[in-house]
């Protein structure tokens, strides 16, 4: 298992470093000029050239990327082209909102997917599974936009239940601590403040929840239904015990399988999924982070922004790799 | 059975969230007021705006989204007037021009304190210009542009800035600048506190000190910024507001949403869609921004049958413009004739615009040798501005106008950063673009985007007219006013005829808010002092 482990993490060497090599070359091969863009419509022709050669980009690609590499090795993501500011040192709170985000994106996602793909399951073909798999494929293919806007007309405006923007109230801010604003306010003891703060991940959460919803609940649909024809939930069954143990002890383990890789792609995909819900609701995370950079060609920002968001994507499938043994004995790692 | 319901009502639990919790407590206007002192609480203004700020240095930065926070932090030693660009008092109470327009005397107003309690004095306004003068385009880029260089450039226009005493500094030019006033007032050239230039560096951006009617509190980027009362501020019984909050909501249409719903308390980037849904909400008010500036459609003049004067003017009365303004800016626009807004001084408008007239413009091209129509591009806009909400829409119609005349007009569209550099590089037949005005200066709009110093930069028509340009030189000379907008109005002449753009639209661009702001008027520069403003 250790030595499965550390093989894989050697193995995300070589990945992450094709992952720079290919996302550095490709964002610098999109016409548009990163100087242009900074100075402005106003700008001058000498102004672009001059700004070009302080920035470094006048270099041969090959030399930018090898002293990206070198700072990469010193923990130094760069510098923004934009704000001059230094990204090792402002990226933390844009990953902090997003991976608050996404977390609770995916805690409802699970919880209800998981549920409404198993009592699909067990009451097949009947109008709970139809209703829940038509909301399925709708929930699958629907704008995230769109569905933004119309939570927000429906539980901000008219009900009035929900905030629509935002990570807290402003007229009453929580001071950042860890960035995470669950964290923070329970840090300093504010259950108001807490309490508002879950408000406003209710709607971007299940904006961003959606999508991975539909697909986990489909998928514990089908997986379940192969289970729950396998001799020993018939046994089960048969034995008279309840619904709720066949499900949650004897069926799930077994069916969770396919679900958890599923989960593990999703959660990776939540990173893209969120440009848009952030630019909707207004929030401050990595997705409309690494977006604004790519509209401005702030080449080191979308470089280092992928980069991270990419080695939050291997870990996450590493993790689920790391479960399937957990959850099923028969699958060993050696 | 009873555990399907048990996790069925778990599941509808969670779906319905914390709803229960009752309703949003950001709707009142006066939340977290906690106003020191026993005055009467001024409230907080929470203004929603597209993006966030690049920096809060206003010297070091060209994007309207920091401009419009650093007008509340810093001062600058003239000031325009609350809805026009006439040139006022601030730091400088007094100025005086010498016969010759090259000496200029501040006279500059005492008692003015910096944020971080440091004075305000003649000392501190060198020092500022001293910094400018010594910089880069890159660090310095509206210095340049606005006064020609830096120390030591040929084109640089301040020969020195001296402090004659504590409160007097004296400007000495190289030439005459007929806009030297009106570029004094603008956002960049704010006064910073010296003490903390040196105390900051590199990070004064993120811990801007200047006199403004605010103090800078806290950024958090992408989110908010946060500014609190300056009490010591200069203007008696100013500001009225305890804070005010910046916050980043990217798009339009969610922006709207958190307005009606109270979260913030005033908007700008309305849809014009949208101007009538707030206007008929009781809680709500527009406001229009008056119109400094040009949308237009950029005929590239050394391009296929572009390059023929009576082919660029047949296209231009093949356009109706009102049209164009009562389906996508609800009106609020009024059809342009010259490539500059009516509010700025030597606007010609003896100028007859070119009349929406299909025959008169088969005509023109029946004379130009095209009485069969001729094939080209058309460039549509990808991002929306105040001066072109829809640029998609737009050329949808003019597309439609064309055709009338048997121009087949062919869209095409880039991602902006690659829609600029192609069209600087004159890739465009044709191409929607516009311009926002940076001083309220004619030279700002013809110099900057029709004179022929200005291809391969703004001037993306490849429009040269020898002519012009010497007027439009000369101009930038010329101290008497009235002899400048006699200039200027010739200039406009000679453009209108050569017909390098179809000038479209001098939008008002909206801005809605709730309906107990008052004292709140929009600046056309697009970038609004809230010092007057109250909110209940």
């Amino acid at each position: 298992m250790l030595a499965y482990t550390v093989r894989r993490l050697l193995m995300l060497i070589p990945v992450l470093f094709g992952m720079t090599l290919i996302v550095f070359f490709m964002i610098r091969a999109i016409p548009g000029d990163p100087a242009q863009v900074i100075l402005g419509q106003q700008a001058t022709e000498e102004a672009i050239k001059s700004l070009t050669k302080q920035l470094g980009l006048d270099q041969p690609w090959y030399l930018q990327y090898v002293d990206y590499i070198k700072n990469l090795f010193t923990g130094d993501l760069g510098t923004s082209l934009r704000t001059s500011s230094d990204i090792s040192g402002e990226i933390w709170p844009y990953l902090a909102a997003t991976l608050e985000l996404s977390l609770v994106a995916m805690v409802i996602a699970i919880f209800i997917g998981v549920n409404a793909g198993i009592i699909s399951a067990w009451f097949q073909n009947s109008w709970f599974d139809y209703t829940a798999m038509v909301l399925a494929l709708v929930g699958v293919s629907m704008p995230v936009f769109w569905l933004g806007l119309m939570e927000q007309w429906a539980f901000s405006l008219e009900l009035g239940w929900l905030p629509s923007t935002g990570r807290e109230n402003v007229r009453n801010p929580v001071e950042a601590i860890t960035h995470l604003y669950l964290i923070d306010t329970l840090i300093q003891g504010r259950m108001d403040q807490f309490v508002e703060v879950i408000k406003h991940l209710i709607l971007p959460g299940i904006a961003l929840g959606t999508i991975p919803m539909a697909i986990i609940a489909r998928m514990t649909r089908s997986s379940m239904l192969e289970v729950m024809r396998s001799d020993f939930v018939r046994t089960a069954r048969a034995k008279g015990t309840g619904m709720f143990w066949v499900v949650y002890k004897h069926s799930l383990k077994n069916a969770f399988i396919p679900v958890l890789t599923v989960i593990g792609l999703q959660m990776g995909l939540l990173l893209g999924g969120a440009i848009l819900t952030e630019t909707i609701f207004g929030w401050p995370g990595i997705g409309r982070y690494i977006y604004d950079a790519i509209n401005f060609r702030d080449y080191p920002v979308i470089q280092s922004g992928i980069l991270i968001v990419a080695i939050i994507f291997v870990f996450i499938n590493l993790i689920v790799d790391l479960l399937y043994a957990a959850i099923d004995p028969r699958i060993k790692y050696n | 059975m009873k555990k399907t319901i048990y996790s069925l009502v778990f599941v509808l639990l969670l779906s319905i969230g914390l709803a229960g919790c009752g309703g949003s407590n950001e709707t009142n206007g006066n939340g977290g007021g906690d106003s020191e002192g026993g005055e009467a609480s001024g409230g907080t203004l929470i203004f929603g705006r597209g993006g966030d700020s690049v920096s809060l240095d206003p010297a070091s930065v060209t994007d309207g989204e920091s401009f419009k926070v650093t007008k509340n932090i810093f001062d600058t030693l003239l000031d325009y007037g609350d809805d026009n660009t006439d040139v006022q008092e601030a730091l400088a109470k007094d100025w005086e021009v010498s016969e010759d327009g090259k000496t200029y005397t501040f006279t500059l107003r005492e008692g003015v304190k910096f944020h971080d309690g440091t004075d305000f004095n003649a000392d501190a306004v060198v020092y500022n210009f001293e910094r400018w003068m010594n910089g880069t385009e890159e660090a310095f880029y509206y210095y340049k542009s606005m006064f020609g260089g830096f120390k030591g450039d040929e084109g640089h226009v301040i020969e020195s800035v001296t402090a004659t005493d504590d409160y007097t500094v004296e400007f000495k030019l190289k030439r005459p600048q007929a806009p030297f006033l009106k570029n004094i007032a603008m956002s960049p050239f704010a006064i910073a506190s010296p003490d903390a230039l040196e105390k900051q560096g590199d990070k004064f951006g993120e811990n801007p000190v200047g006199t403004g009617p605010f103090v800078f509190d806290q950024w958090s980027r992408n989110d908010k910024i946060v500014l609190n009362k300056n009490e010591d501020y200069w203007m008696e019984g100013y500001p009225k507001l305890d804070s005010v909050i910046f916050r980043a909501i990217p798009d339009n249409s969610a922006r709207l949403n958190a307005l009606m719903a109270g979260e913030i308390d005033l908007m700008d980037g309305l849809n014009p869609s949208d101007v009538q849904q707030v206007e008929d909400n009781p809680d709500l008010q527009t406001f229009f921004r008056p119109s400094m500036n040009v949308g237009y459609l950029g005929l590239t003049t050394n391009r296929g049958p572009l390059k023929d004067k009576l082919v660029r003017q047949a296209l231009n009365h093949a356009v109706d413009k009102q049209a164009l303004i009562d389906s996508f800016y609800a009106g609020q626009a009024e059809p342009a004739k010259n490539p500059m807004p009516p509010v700025i001084g030597g606007y010609n408008d003896e100028i007859e615009p070119y009349e929406y007239d299909v025959e008169k413009a088969k005509e023109l091209l029946k004379e130009a040798g095209y009485e069969d129509g001729f094939e080209m591009e058309l460039w549509a806009m990808p991002v929306p501005r105040p001066y072109m909400p829809d640029g998609q829409k737009v050329a949808e119609v003019l597309q439609k106008n064309f055709a009338e005349i048997g121009v087949k007009a062919e869209i095409k569209s880039y991602e902006w950063a690659t829609y600029l550099e192609k069209a600087r590089n004159g890739e465009a037949d044709s191409f929607l673009l516009g311009w926002t005005g940076d001083n309220g200066d004619a030279d700002n709009f013809l110099y900057v985007l029709l004179d022929q110093d200005n291809i391969g930069s703004n001037n993306y028509t490849y429009y040269e007219n020898q002519e012009l340009h010497d007027i439009l030189i000369e101009a930038q000379s010329t101290p008497d006013e009235e002899e400048r907008n006699k200039l200027y109005a010739e200039a406009q002449e000679i453009i209108h005829e050569d017909a390098p753009w179809i000038p479209l639209v001098h939008s008002k661009p909206a801005l809605g808010g709730k309906s107990s702001i008052e004292g709140f008027t929009p600046h056309p520069t697009g970038s609004d002092k809230l010092t007057k403003v109250t909110i209940e």
